[in-house]
């Protein structure tokens, strides 16, 4: 069985000029842009915020479905846990590149006693971000955000590590199971608490600091969990490209392809109720996220978002031969992951912008920058241990598995 | 309706029962139905049953559902009654989408439910032949036609040897009626 996997040449390639495009987009950025008026430095920041912010948030989705599936004690995720385990692991690096950004856009981005994307760090006159300061202020953020990837990192290593330990435990022994089902539990009220309630609000929210959203942070986590399965789902089709995971057969495709698809109708289900309810009660305060976004500047995005993100799934992914054609789930995942990626784009450039927003080079190629990032630092994980979870409890049950 | 003849097995295990059914369709039987207690996971493609087209159906249903609830709801809200709420315009598709979706998930619910009852041969008040009281409980039944290319001997014969705890010739409507079944009068009638 080629259960290890080595790095072929073309990948290790491939990512480090991904990587090298990335640098390259961010040094000629920052030449052209950091010297510009206030528009062109905001937009040198916010798109590594946007990325960055993007790139931790799916990768934390990995941690999260293993924690879903220990708790419900499924087993169609063993044939290739060792994929969301590596993704889970690289968190840490994410993090750091993501709370570097946010910091030095915090602390450091300051245009005439103005920070062009938090503007709740200098409160200034204003009744309603004074208000707010208890909560958006910068001991606040930076404590939240560093409390908020410390724990994240740590589950993403811890999870793995006990994967990993499972392999040399005695046979049939079920004592790391029950202890990874437990940590498990404690792993969801961390994501909880973060991901589905505080982090977006502090990271992502306060670009607009005086409006807000209840459902704001399931929105963003529906987001980011539809295209983290979609990043599993292409690592799982790489590696069997590569001839690796011999155990994953169609019926784990089909779940993978399922989750996406159910997640897909229901990231769309809480876009439409944030969405209503605005529209609805129609007050000026609340209606200015989406008189920006629908009817301002942001109407191409915001219609190209509704289509990719849920027209082209319920199409294409709802029939089953589609959700077991390695083709569709394919290019489907790679949709996906584009589609949210301009739905965060959408949800955090819009306030510090305005009409000025570019979608070019800078932002593509910061884009293909965390590509290779990902690509270099999940195969390098994925390479260093067997791909199959030998001596895990579930492992017959995976291989007989029927979707 | 049609009364034919059955060679019956019970199997008290699904262990013996998947490799019995490997075998009866390699030797050429026709496998009228198994009956199971419970769902048994891949049976279907041991039996060589294609996939259900209930999901198509299901599709169908529930786009009726989506055009029954915008066009009833955009015919009242237009021409037949229109109201003004809070000068929303008289066509406010967002406010509708609740309703729709409701009815679509209704009308593909309901129609689905009942496709499968037709498709699965139940309904209520609809009898069927049982052709082992313990099929329901602790028993998985294989039902084989017989005809004249098989003798009864022969296909009892070859069910044992598969494994078959008890095995029966049985001669029996097929399909589901509405009625009784237990006189022998309505047997001979339909049988005319």
């Amino acid at each position: 069985m080629n259960d290890r996997f080595e790095i072929p040449a073309s990948l290790k390639r491939n990512s480090l000029a991904l990587i090298a495009i990335g640098i390259i987009t961010l040094l000629i950025g920052a030449f052209t842009m950091l010297g510009g008026d206030v528009y062109d430095k905001t937009r040198f920041w916010i798109v590594l915020l946007h990325n960055s912010v993007f790139f931790l948030l799916i990768s934390v989705a990995s941690i999260f479905i293993q924690a879903a599936v220990a708790l419900a004690q499924g087993s169609w995720i063993v044939a290739y846990r060792r994929v969301p385990e590596a993704i889970g692991a690289n968190v840490w690096l994410f993090g750091i590149i993501a709370l570097v950004i946010m910091f030095c856009i915090v602390f450091g981005f300051d245009v005439k006693g103005v920070n062009p994307i938090y503007e709740w760090v200098h409160p200034g006159n204003d009744k309603i971000l004074q208000g707010k300061s208890n909560f958006l202020n910068k001991g606040m953020f930076a404590g939240f955000s560093i409390v908020t990837v410390g724990l994240w990192a740590f589950f993403g290593r811890k999870f793995r590590a006990m994967s990993l330990a499972q392999e040399n435990a005695p046979k049939n022994n079920t004592k790391i199971y029950w202890k990874f089902f437990r940590w498990s539990g404690l792993f969801l009220l961390v994501y909880g608490l973060t991901q589905m309630s505080t982090t977006p609000w502090l990271w992502i929210m306060s670009t607009q600091p005086h409006w807000y959203s209840t459902l704001f942070s399931w929105y963003t986590f529906a987001s980011a969990f539809v295209s983290g399965m979609a990043l599993i789902l292409l690592w799982v089709v790489y590696l069997k490209n590569q001839g690796n995971l011999v155990l994953v057969t169609k019926e784990h495709m089909h779940d993978l392809a399922k989750f996406m698809f159910a997640f897909s109708i229901f990231w769309t289900y809480l876009w439409f109720a944030q969405y209503m309810l605005i529209w609805y009660s129609n007050q000026p305060e609340e209606t200015i996220y989406f008189k920006l976004r629908q009817q301002g500047p942001y109407s191409v995005l915001f219609y190209s978002n509704f289509i990719i993100n849920f027209c082209m799934p319920i199409l294409i992914l709802m029939s089953r031969p589609s959700k077991r054609n390695y083709f569709t789930v394919t290019f489907m995942a790679m949709i996906i992951i584009f589609g949210h990626w301009l739905d965060y784009y959408q949800m955090i450039v819009p306030g510090p912008m305005g009409s000025h927003w570019h979608m070019g080079w800078y932002e593509l190629g910061i884009f293909a920058g965390f590509v290779g990032i990902m690509m270099t630092c999940v195969s390098r994980t994925l390479a260093r241990t067997s791909l199959v979870p030998k001596n895990n409890i579930l492992l017959k049950e995976t291989i007989v598995h029927l979707s | 309706m049609a009364i034919k003849k059955f060679a019956v097995a019970c199997y008290d295990d699904e262990e013996v029962l998947f490799p019995a059914v490997k075998q009866v369709r390699n030797s050429g039987y026709k496998i009228h139905d198994v009956y199971t207690p419970f769902a048994v996971h891949g049976l279907d493609e041991a039996l060589g049953h294609k996939s259900t087209d209930l999901h198509i159906a299901g599709f169908i249903f529930g786009l009726t559902g989506t055009s029954t609830a915008v066009g009833f709801i955009s015919w009242i809200f237009t021409s037949d009654w229109p109201l003004n709420f809070g000068g929303k315009p008289h066509f406010s598709l967002p406010a509708w989408i609740p309703i729709t979706f409701e009815l679509t998930v209704l009308f593909a619910a309901v129609g689905m439910v009942l496709t499968f009852c037709y498709l699965n041969q139940i309904m209520p008040g609809v009898k069927k032949h049982v052709f082992h009281p313990r099929q329901s409980d602790d028993m998985f039944v294989m039902a084989l036609e017989l005809n004249e290319h098989a003798t009864e001997q022969e296909a009892i014969d070859f069910l044992k040897s598969t494994g078959a705890k008890e095995t029966s010739v049985q001669i029996a409507e097929a399909g589901w009626w509405y009625g009784r079944f237990d006189k022998p009068e309505e047997y001979e009638r339909l049988n005319a």
